[in-house]
């Protein structure tokens, strides 16, 4: 008798993506599918949405979701979260959302502690708006608002949220992964299940930096994209785990 | 024998997982699908191993894998 040992998670619903070839936002959404029916909470999550690529992401979870203005989905995960404690709340943002317009609301949800953990995929660039340069974009990288390449000595060095947020004094758990390659998949997957099992435990505010491909505004090729992202986003990206509310007590 | 099940119709053709079997089991399709795409296929399904790193990879949840008896893992998932 055959036995089924990987198939679609019953956290995400059988639509189709609106996603491009090889980009990996789908990866992250089943991810996020996958760890909310290994711990069991389908019934109890509650997604925000972003603005960005994945604005569309409800259509994609069998969960109940709400759409947030753009960078404010950490302030409405806050306001969910405090009036019903027993839910399970996340965010899923960009990093356009999440390190541009929405830096502000981040910091303090996290500084607050607020019980709610926070998917970040990072893809150094604006990919719905059309491949802008974004707060996250590497040095020298071509986009359509820096066809020069972005200069650091007047666009500033990119952002690196994860360690900015490691350097509060409230405890959370912040760690950054990427999802290019499978074994790199399933070192994301390990760090995801334990930043929602921290919500679970009402521990602490947690969040996951993705690091993901955008082919299509970085003009490559799937395959391409991934080598560019071990080339030139990994070494300025270090991936690992920057704080967790164990090292705090 | 470990079975691949790739539903075509939602695979975009961006081949990660011909390039992330061990096995070379999988192959870019000839034809295109109901939108558009060359897409993945299974061609040497004898050489799976079940491995399921095809599957982690697939950015659209296409790829369906099944077991027939017990099958050693190298990793948990």
């Amino acid at each position: 008798m055959a036995t089924t040992v990987f198939k679609r998670p019953e956290s995400m619903s059988t639509n189709i993506t609106h996603y491009c070839p090889g980009c990996t936002h789908g990866i992250v959404h089943r991810l996020v599918g996958e760890v909310l029916d290994e711990l069991g909470l389908r019934e109890r999550a509650i997604g925000i949405a972003p603005v960005g690529c994945s604005v569309l992401c409800y259509n994609y979870f069998n969960i109940d979701f709400q759409e947030s203005a753009h960078g404010r989905a950490p302030a409405m995960a806050t306001g969910i979260k405090r009036t019903r404690p027993d839910t399970i709340v996340f965010t899923y943002q960009g990093d356009g959302d999440l390190a541009s317009i929405g830096t502000n609301e981040l910091i303090h949800a996290a500084n607050r502690g607020e019980r709610i953990t926070t998917v970040f995929v990072n893809n150094a660039i604006y990919g719905m708006t059309g491949g802008q340069m974004a707060p996250t974009t590497m040095p020298g990288q071509v986009t359509t608002t820096c066809p020069m390449g972005r200069d650091v000595q007047t666009m500033g060095h990119p952002l690196r949220v994860s360690e900015m947020l490691a350097t509060l004094k409230t405890p959370s758990y912040i760690a950054r992964v990427a999802v290019h390659k499978p074994s790199y998949v399933i070192e994301a997957k390990r760090a995801l299940k334990k930043a929602f099992q921290y919500q679970v435990e009402g521990r602490c505010y947690s969040l996951v930096e993705f690091l993901s491909t955008c082919p299509t505004n970085w003009a490559m090729t799937p395959s391409q994209s991934t080598k560019w992202l071990e080339d030139t986003m990994l070494p300025y990206y270090p991936l690992g785990e920057f704080k967790t509310p164990d090292e705090e007590e | 024998m470990p079975r691949v099940t790739i539903e075509k119709d939602r695979c975009k053709g961006c081949s990660l997982c011909v390039e992330a079997c061990p096995q070379q089991v999988l192959e870019m399709s000839l034809d295109i699908n109901v939108k558009g795409y060359f897409y993945a296929r299974p061609v040497r399904a004898h050489h799976c191993i079940g491995c399921r790193v095809c599957a982690i990879t697939c950015p659209d949840v296409a790829i369906e894998v099944a077991v027939h008896g017990t099958l050693y893992h190298y990793f948990d998932y």
